[in-house]
């Protein structure tokens, strides 16, 4: 335990670090998931605009992303983050990857929840005179905002796992911090207070999601 | 002109599957509706009754023919004047179709934004419309927490929010309760004599259609197959779609299995009474039939009263010399439709 609090400047940055990781990664990373994700719902045979062409390459693009492990991810989208100007290494390609990698992710979890929306509410916004914009976003979205709401804090979970891999490539997350001082020096204890530490973030954004969720439902 | 007027209108949707058959939904229908009425349009389900209400806002597009909704060619526009248009057509639906996340209150406000209605008038309204309804108390619920009757109110009060000259209603009694049913189409009544507003009632219930509707189409395999005034089909049904349904309501004629029940207990002529115009009384039949000393007893039928006037059907058992119930039979015959029955 003496090491672990001579390490707490260390601890406290890979805190930092994960928590801003995990935070932008879920709200930028959301966000574009929940513009292909509603893409990949409109798009759909008698969606809100059914678009065989945008439907097939939104498919296609997804499935392609998606099963590709997150380490490896990570490490081959380096050159990407470079064209960009952001080094391959540190904390500015961990969030390009992340990013990368929950936006296609999440983007199947929205598809999935606005499935569930009951297109009788759809068709009786458009009786009113909605345009289709206008039913994406004041009814199909809202509609499925509990069921959203649980995604997200669902895909929370994923993205801190994705926090701790882009340790590989330099994020100054806890996942690093376990690495360097736990596995490589093979300090068993330093490893297990890293976990207790992710698991203490997950818990609460766990127990935030729900808590969110359950207001937007009543019940 | 009529308010509603489509010529050769027909919907076809392409096959579900690749090789599939195309569905033709609604095949080649005329039909008319005046300012101010109310019909009933009936049919089996898959009629093609529910699609032929949709061409009418436009949520489906017409496949071919002419659809007019107040001089405008609807299948001429583009989406953007057609949700313009649709702003003038209200619709209620079977399962309400409530927006779940918005309370009662922002259920009505939602066509109200739509059309952009300044926020303080919005609210005037609103609270118009709750109190024409009767729910001005449920104002702030939400859908979930509303009966059936009540949420249908809310979608009556939303349907009518930007005040449109049509209401189309889409079987929307038909998750209720024979009660509820009948607040609500004393809802709808009112809403047909007070605001002035043509409602099109899609339905499978005759219950429904002989308590509110003017007039009365029958749709079968997409194709209107007879029409007419609410009076003329309960009572004068013609094509056997029609009479299906009007005998779901009206079963003054006995059946073969009524008819054998009443054989064993009746040895007399079986003669059934069509009285289907008002100018005719019963007490001038069975005067005649007295004055011609025949014996006769009702052993079967009933008096249907339809929107204020009555029809009905007496089956009775004449006894007496039979070439005196013969000449009775024609005598009577003159006065009122009869038919001898086995």
């Amino acid at each position: 335990m003496d090491r672990v609090w001579e390490l707490r400047s260390e601890f406290a940055e890979g805190l930092w670090a994960t928590l801003w990781l995990a935070g932008a990664g879920l709200v930028i990373g959301g966000l574009l998931g929940l513009i292909i994700g509603t893409g990949l719902y409109v798009s759909r045979q008698r969606g809100i605009v059914p678009s065989r062409p945008v439907s097939v390459v939104l498919n296609v693009l997804v499935n392609f992303m998606r099963p590709i492990p997150f380490i490896l991810l990570a490490i081959a989208l380096q050159p990407i983050s470079r064209y960009f100007g952001i080094s391959g290494i540190g904390n500015g390609h961990a969030l390009v990857a992340i990013v990368f990698a929950s936006a296609f992710g999440i983007s199947r979890i929205v598809e999935q929840n606005l499935v569930a929306v009951d297109p009788g509410v759809l068709e009786a916004a458009r009786a009113m005179g909605a345009s289709r914009w206008r039913v994406i976003w004041s009814v199909l979205l809202p509609e499925a905002l509990g069921p959203l709401i649980l995604g997200f804090t669902y895909a929370l979970v994923a993205i801190v796992d994705m926090t701790a891999i882009v340790g590989v490539v330099g994020a100054d997350s806890l996942g690093k911090v376990a690495l360097t001082y736990g596995l490589k020096q093979f300090d068993w204890t330093v490893t297990a207070v890293a976990i207790l530490l992710v698991i203490l973030i997950v818990q609460i954004g766990q127990f935030a999601g729900n808590a969110a969720a359950r207001k937007v439902m009543r019940r | 002109m009529s308010l509603i007027e489509l010529k050769g209108v027909s919907k076809t949707f392409p096959p579900t599957r690749k090789g599939g058959e195309p569905v033709h939904a609604v095949r080649d229908v005329d039909l008319s509706i005046e300012s101010g009425e109310i019909v009933g349009i009936v049919g089996y389900s898959g009629a093609g009754k529910s699609t032929l209400v949709r061409l009418v806002n436009a949520l489906e597009p017409t496949t071919s023919g002419s659809l007019l909704v107040d001089g405008t060619d609807l299948t001429t526009l583009r989406e953007r004047q057609l949700q313009k248009v649709r702003l003038d057509i209200g619709m209620i639906f079977q399962q309400f179709n409530l927006l779940g996340s918005r309370t009662v209150w922002g259920n009505v406000a939602y066509p109200l934004e739509v059309a952009k209605v300044p926020k303080a008038e919005q609210q005037q309204r609103i609270s118009d419309l709750l109190h024409f309804v009767g729910l001005a108390d449920k104002a702030h619920a939400w859908p979930e927490e509303l009966s059936g009757g009540q949420k249908q109110r809310v979608g009556i009060a939303r349907a009518l929010a930007t005040s449109p000259k049509i209401l189309l209603a889409d079987e929307a009694t038909s998750a209720l309760d024979p009660e509820t049913t009948v607040d609500v189409l004393r809802l709808l009544k009112k809403v047909n004599a007070e605001l002035g507003i043509t409602i099109v009632v899609i339905t499978h219930e005759m219950e429904v259609v002989k308590s509110i509707a003017d007039r009365v189409v029958v749709m079968e395999e997409g194709r209107v197959v007879e029409h007419g005034d609410v009076f003329d089909i309960f009572s004068r049904p013609a094509h056997p779609a029609t009479q299906r349904f009007v005998a779901t309501l009206v079963d003054d004629v006995p059946d073969a299995a009524a008819l054998e029940a009443l054989r064993r207990r009746h040895p007399g002529r079986l003669v059934t009474l069509s009285f289907l115009d008002e100018s005719v009384s019963q007490s001038a039949v069975f005067a005649e039939l007295i004055r011609r000393g025949i014996e006769f007893e009702l052993v079967f039928g009933g008096i249907e009263d339809v929107r204020g006037r009555t029809f009905g059907h007496l089956t009775v058992e004449l006894r007496g010399d039979a070439s005196a119930v013969d000449e009775a039979i024609a005598a009577v015959g003159a006065l009122v439709e009869t038919r001898e029955v086995a």
